[in-house]
């Protein structure tokens, strides 16, 4: 078991707030795995993606340590891919589909311009774009939410990056595409042999194909564990209310139905 | 008497370039005390037909019958006075409400617009909406901004109450919430409906939200209404393509490990 | 209020305040600082400045009292950018307002006009209009106000435009609430703070246009400005520089007070919106 980063008693405290993002967190993440980190506002869920990133803002007190195996932290980009919530905000208006594709591989690959812009266009096969070559000419508010994530999704992955964070990416979609989606980062993690950091407020949604969950509440790690082992049988009692409030379709309706 | 029957709506948007989600000849009815669970992808036009029932929007074609009258016909101030009848809310916590507002204030518009109480009165009003959705009466002098996501929505439901309603419409209500708060946000809604016999037409893109508090179903899918039935019937046994993807995307806690996230039904 | 306290915090902001507020002081104690009348013939002609501690900066070609001038000119300064800044604010915001909730033909017959008025630079458009009716401060400051309110037109058409949007607004209508309370409660107040940005600069020129429009001779004639000392002391540039001097500082102290101010406004403004 490698483990790709070591989380040390890490803490982050925005400006301006007296109360920590994070607080004194120890987490492992082992290469080629995928991790769902649960949690619901203001767990600092969110405040760990973007500090395994190298996202947080300036200004941010920050203590502890993130261990890499590398030595260095991954260079966005080129090492890590991160997927955002709203894929109308992270990708640019300006800018079409495969301009901000083609972008990341020839920066990070160095390739030139042709061959980055045919890499785009495969990449954008593999996010199962419909029409993918249309699709390169076409600008963000073109498509719809579902397809400007996956064009997100083959940014971030266009560099071929080792490790992927997607923080609650599917959290803006609707749930039949928000289940393509998840479908499609399973897929393409699986295939690359990626590591996976997949940031959500759903237990269930994690539970489908996370291989460890790193449940959070207010700052701090509250439980971590093998997905099966941790909602089998919760240890904490924050984990067994977040499981407890899970509402499938199987679970029994609040109203009164005639005849029961 | 059939609370609210609509027949035949239908909304075209045309944006150059894309055509926008449309409202399809529309049917539908719902009786008093019932829940109508809506539901739909994005762009199914569920939102739509539920901002033109709240005379947000107009209909470009149909009728709507709203407590024996013809609701689409109403404007200026005998709309503005029939709307005590039929309120709404919003999906979006934060925007739902002016940046400016507090919590009394918020409570006080309605009951001073409808005049539900005489002005002496509206403070004690104001307590009591508080107290019915589970929030200190000591909460009325706060800033909207100082409330959380899920005391905000339970604001957002005591100024739906707060005029009586015979319908309130609800967009997405608990979508942005936390798990853990949808629940009791939920129960809320079903003890009042109880209470007060208010009808629901709750409109969702989770199935298993409406699940939990729906009596029927009816299913969008491109501006259509391509399937409509008690609860029970369009979950456990869906005729449509549209249902049945939606069935088939809400997650389920998975305890042993599988292929991949979604079991078949 | 937590504003000033965030405008107090940022550099600028304080700066700014702290220029504001002397000017207004001065302007508002003129007349015990210096008392009398500033156009007066007070001592012998062309005084050099620091010379003579009764006339601290000097006098001028008729022997006036260069110091007595600048605190007087103050007062006509301040008035007639504030009050210009106001008409032209009140004017643009009625009109913005108007053009963004009414749409159609009314918004689309409104932007012409605010186009029109942009199109005619608002120093010629000034000096056109002081010309033809005469020289007084109501008709300077109307004056300047007619090239100044197309900004804040546009500026609030588009913050309506972005506010009827959401979903407060709509909140609004669906409890019934009358237009006009819509317009005056909800979105008014929302849309305020980039037209306030807004203003201080339009102050900032207001007080430039018409120090420019005394120094062309085209201010009132009864009171004491900056512009119109500074048109006095013209002629005789090389020889007393310092007659123009005095009230050209005063100006720059000003305008960059404006300024400063308006920049610490904006970032109170930025500051607090980012506060959960």
């Amino acid at each position: 078991m490698n483990r790709l980063c070591e989380i040390r008693d890490l803490s982050v405290t925005y400006r301006g707030q007296t109360a920590p993002a994070l607080d004194r967190i120890e987490l492992d993440i082992v290469t080629g795995e995928r991790l769902a980190i649960i949690g619901e506002s203001g767990s600092g869920k969110s405040t760990l993606a973007r500090g395994i990133a190298g996202l947080l803002p300036p200004g941010i007190r920050l203590s502890g340590e993130m261990r890499w195996s590398s030595g260095q932290a991954p260079a966005p980009g080129r090492d890590l891919g991160f997927v955002f919530q709203d894929p109308s905000a992270s990708l640019n208006p300006v800018l079409t589909v495969g301009e901000q594709v083609a972008e990341g591989a020839r920066r990070h690959l160095g390739l030139s311009w042709k061959e980055a812009h045919a890499h785009a266009l495969r990449m954008l096969e593999r996010v199962h774009i419909p029409q993918p070559d249309k699709a390169m000419n076409a600008f963000p508010h073109q498509l719809s939410g579902g397809q400007r994530q996956r064009v997100a999704i083959a940014a971030a992955l266009a560099a071929k990056p080792g490790i992927l964070i997607a923080d609650e990416a599917t959290s803006a979609l609707d749930m039949v595409v928000q289940a393509q989606i998840v479908s499609l980062l399973d897929e393409l993690v699986r295939e690359a042999g990626m590591t996976l950091i997949f940031i959500t407020h759903d237990i269930a949604l994690a539970s489908g194909f996370a291989d460890r969950v790193a449940i959070f509440k207010d700052g701090r790690l509250v439980e971590t564990g093998p997905t099966s082992a941790v909602l089998a049988s919760p240890r904490e009692a924050y984990t067994k209310t977040l499981i407890a409030s899970h509402r499938d379709l199987t679970t029994p309706p609040l109203i009164r139905e005639a005849g029961l | 008497m059939t609370l609210l029957a609509i027949k035949n709506l239908s909304k075209r948007f045309s944006s150059g370039g894309r055509r926008v989600a449309a409202v399809d000849d529309v049917s539908l009815t719902l009786e008093p005390g019932e829940t109508l669970g809506l539901v739909g992808a994005s762009g199914s036009g569920k939102s739509t037909l539920a901002r033109i029932l709240m005379r947000l929007l107009p209909a470009d074609a149909g009728s709507i019958r709203f407590e024996d009258e013809d609701w689409l016909a109403l404007s200026g101030a005998d709309l503005r006075r029939r709307r005590a009848r039929m309120q709404m809310v919003f999906q979006d916590v934060l925007g739902a409400f002016n940046p400016r507002a507090t919590v009394a204030s918020v409570l006080d518009d309605p009951l001073r617009i409808h005049a539900i109480v005489p002005k002496a009165e509206r403070p004690k009003e104001i307590a009591a909406l508080l107290d019915r959705v589970g929030l200190p009466a000591s909460y009325a002098d706060r800033s909207i901004r100082e409330v959380s996501g899920g005391q905000r929505q339970r604001i957002a439901i005591a100024r739906a109450i707060a005029t009586k309603p015979s319908l309130i419409v609800l967009d997405e209500a608990v979508s942005a919430l936390d798990v853990s708060i949808r629940g009791k946000i939920l129960e809320l809604l079903v003890e009042l409906q109880e209470e007060r016999g208010i009808s629901y037409l709750f409109v969702s893109h989770d199935l298993a939200v409406l699940r939990a508090v729906s009596h029927r179903i009816a299913v969008m899918d491109a501006g259509r209404l391509t399937e409509t039935g008690p609860m029970r019937q369009v979950i456990e046994n869906p005729q449509s393509h549209a249902a049945m993807a939606l069935i088939h995307a809400v997650p389920r806690l998975v305890t042993e490990p599988t292929e991949g996230p979604y079991r078949d039904v | 209020m937590r504003l000033v306290r965030h405008l107090v915090r940022t550099p600028e902001g304080a700066i700014g305040l702290a220029i504001l507020a002397t000017l207004v002081l001065v302007a508002l104690f003129a007349p015990v600082l210096s008392p009398g009348d500033p156009l007066r013939i007070a001592g012998r002609a062309l005084l050099p400045p620091f010379a003579d501690p009764a006339f601290p900066l000097g006098t001028d070609r008729l022997g006036r009292d260069v110091l007595a001038g600048i605190l007087h000119g103050t007062r006509t300064s301040l008035a007639v950018g504030l009050a210009a800044a106001l008409a032209a604010i009140a004017i643009g915001l009625c009109v913005g307002l108007t053009a963004g909730f009414a749409g159609g033909l009314v918004d689309e017959g409104l932007m012409r006009v605010v186009d029109a008025f942009q199109i005619v630079p608002s120093f010629l458009l000034a000096l056109a209009f002081v010309s033809v009716i005469g020289a007084s401060v109501p008709v300077v400051v109307l004056a300047i106000a007619l090239g100044a309110w197309a900004d804040p037109a546009r500026l609030t058409r588009a913050q309506v435009l972005s506010i009827r949007e959401r979903d407060y607004v709509a909140s609004a209508r669906v409890i019934g609430m009358h237009p006009a309370e819509i317009a005056l409660r909800e979105i008014l107040p929302n849309a305020l703070p980039p037209v306030l940005a807004l203003s201080a600069i339009i102050v900032a020129a207001a007080i430039l246009t018409e120090a420019a429009l005394s120094f062309l001779g085209l201010g009132d004639p009864n009171v004491v400005t900056w512009g119109s000392m500074i048109a006095e002391g013209r002629n005789i540039l090389r020889s007393s520089p310092s007659l123009s001097i005095f009230p050209g500082i005063a100006l720059v102290v000003t305008v960059v007070g404006v300024y400063l101010f308006s920049e610490g406004l904006t970032k109170a403004l930025a500051g607090r919106r980012l506060e959960p």
